[in-house]
């Protein structure tokens, strides 16, 4: 009992901590205003119609009234595109951080909380991981496995185990000398018990924190792949991918790439908003 | 201190030899056979059989990676599938692009990160702490091949100040290298900032104050130094993911480095030169790593004393 009070008392303590920064505050609106954009994505835009049918005669229309961000070089509605594009956005980034947080947690708790060799031999395998940059290693395999959705979710997503790994490793090494684990373990409890239910929920704040803002760098990570075109392939809408089709025409229609880029740069800041200001309110001895 | 240099190189060797592995076995992984690539449409079954022999495609993949390893220390990454030319030659030839591309985004940063981050945390909530962190944030949130050409559309299509792509003297390299420096001069700003904020709460900078140092000399000679470990190993990070960013940079800018030669060479299919791309990226990311470490420790005594 006394336990339960305490767990929820901590988290109205976060959340009251996170209300008093207008910065989180706009980065949950921003991120809610996607969210619900990608949900009823059809209520605001026709995806066959508006998304991805070539339409000759609309090429190149400039902002207005019919098309509020204009059209592109097939006379493919920009604002319809941005709409689906949040889709595929917020799916990869997610999943691929989901792939990332549960590989890389993995590997972390149990190299974290068995320490010794174990940890050892896992820490100087991520090692070689690290030495290749994020982006650069997920170019790599998708470059090998070949450009689609799923296959760059795997490559964002494998790209980011050795982050999740140290991050998960780290908290997990701040938790598994203290009494209660002591008394998990003098109770009998077994090593997984003890690392799913007490080591776990007990060093999730930096956890939280460095998944919010991983899902922001996959975000970034699938658009430029795309940009390169080692992502997402048209006409499929894709922010990065809008800007590769776009920069051709950005001398006499730099709208092109003005909203699709926008629409990156308010998604990956509104996520960053939102993990400073968890970091923020979760540690408050750094206020 | 020689130790500790020793020691460090010695760590990177194994995971050199671990990139190398993994690289070539993902690599591998590409669907497509190489001679019929290098032969093209016509090629008879016959003579695309003879060169999977010739070029040892048909031993096991162990086998092709310990020939590939004995190659490469005597610096031999292969020939290109497309062009024919040798992977070390064409690197070799990009490769001082890319490099002069990542130093002057790297030193642009510093230049401009270092300062703002100490004014911000010596002003904390003060306009400029403010607004300079709401740019750093802006900062860290756009994408280096958007603002390449948002800068391409305002210098050099509007001002027509510096050329829009390609390498043609100190003129060519400012956009390419503004872009690339936008993001980790962000990133610096804020570990400067939220580091030196720790630093100045020590309790030896307030006996510092109280024996009556002046307000400069505190932040000169006490806080500085000890503020910008954190913000070394940032710049150390910050230096993959400007390496990461090249790609981009490169593409938007069609600028002759390593990076626009990967991408250009992964949509040819030509493995050697990919395979070389990536373990040269790597092995100057370690590199990078290393001078840091080396740098850290000449700094810090405390990782000094651990190696006597």
């Amino acid at each position: 009992m006394l336990d339960k009070s305490k767990k929820r008392s901590q988290s109205a303590d976060v959340w009251r901590r996170l209300r008093k920064s207008k910065a989180a505050i706009a980065g949950l609106i921003l991120i809610a205003i996607f969210i619900l954009v990608a949900l009823f994505a059809p209520l605001l835009a026709d995806y066959n119609e508006q998304a991805i049918k070539i339409n000759v005669k609309e090429r190149f229309q400039p902002p207005s009234q019919d098309h509020l961000f204009g059209t592109d070089e097939f006379g493919r509605d920009i604002f319809a595109r941005i709409v689906y594009g949040t889709r595929i956005s917020l799916f990869v980034g997610v999943i691929s951080v989901s792939i990332a947080l549960s590989i890389g947690g993995f590997l972390g708790a149990i190299a974290g909380y068995y320490g010794g060799r174990l940890d050892n031999a896992i820490m100087r395998v991520l090692d070689v991981l690290l030495a290749i940059p994020t982006i650069l290693l997920a170019i790599t395999i998708v470059a090998a496995l070949g450009a689609s959705i799923v296959n760059l979710m795997i490559a964002v997503g494998i790209s980011n185990i050795p982050g999740f790994a140290r991050v998960v490793r780290a908290s997990v090494l701040s938790v598994k000398d203290q009494e209660f684990i002591e008394a998990a373990k003098a109770i009998g409890a077994k090593d997984h018990t003890i690392i799913l239910k007490h080591v776990l929920p007990n060093s999730m704040a930096p956890i939280i924190v460095f998944s919010t803002l991983k899902v922001a760098t996959a975000i970034m990570a699938t658009s430029s792949l795309s940009f390169i075109g080692l992502g997402i392939k048209p006409p499929t809408p894709e922010w990065g991918g809008m800007l590769a089709g776009g920069r051709n025409y950005i001398r006499d229609h730099m709208y092109i790439v003005m909203y699709p880029g926008m629409a990156i740069v308010l998604a990956v800041l509104s996520l960053n908003l939102i993990g400073d200001g968890l970091r923020d309110a979760l540690d408050p001895k750094l206020k | 201190m020689y130790k500790y240099i020793f020691r460090r190189i010695a760590m990177m060797i194994p995971v050199m030899i671990g990139v190398t592995f993994l690289v070539f076995f993902i690599i591998n992984l590409t669907p497509g056979d190489a001679a019929s690539m290098i032969l093209g449409d016509g090629a008879t079954e016959e003579s695309i059989r003879a060169l999977r022999e010739e070029m040892g495609l048909n031993d096991p993949v162990i086998v092709q990676y310990g020939r590939y390893m004995t190659n490469l220390l005597k610096g031999d990454l292969g020939t290109s599938y497309s062009t024919g030319k040798t992977v070390v030659g064409e690197i070799g030839q990009r490769f001082p692009n890319t490099f002069k591309l990542t130093i002057s985004a790297i030193i642009i940063s510093i230049i401009i990160s270092i300062p703002i981050g100490i004014i911000s945390a010596t002003k904390q909530y003060s306009i400029f702490d403010s607004v300079g962190m709401i740019f750093a944030l802006v900062g860290v949130s756009m994408p280096s091949f958007w603002t390449g050409l948002i800068l391409i559309i305002a210098f050099s299509l509007n001002f027509r100040w510096f050329p829009s792509g390609g390498m043609d003297g100190l003129k060519s390299l400012v956009l390419p290298a503004f872009t690339l420096a936008i993001a980790s001069t962000a990133s610096i700003t804020r570990t400067t900032r939220s580091s030196m904020l720790e630093v100045v709460r020590q309790d030896y900078i307030n006996t510092a104050k109280a024996k009556g140092v002046s307000k400069n000399i505190v932040i000169r000679k006490h806080a500085l130094k000890n503020a910008l470990i954190p913000a070394i190993t940032v710049i150390g990070l910050e230096f993959g993911i400007l390496l990461g960013g090249a790609v981009l940079t490169e593409t938007v800018f069609s600028w002759p480095g390593i990076g626009r030669l990967m991408v250009e060479s992964i949509q040819r299919k030509d493995t050697p030169m990919v395979l070389g791309c990536i373990i040269v990226f790597a092995l100057s990311f370690s590199i990078v790593n290393l001078i840091i470490d080396i740098l850290y420790a000449y700094i810090d005594p405390r990782i000094r004393a651990n190696y006597r």
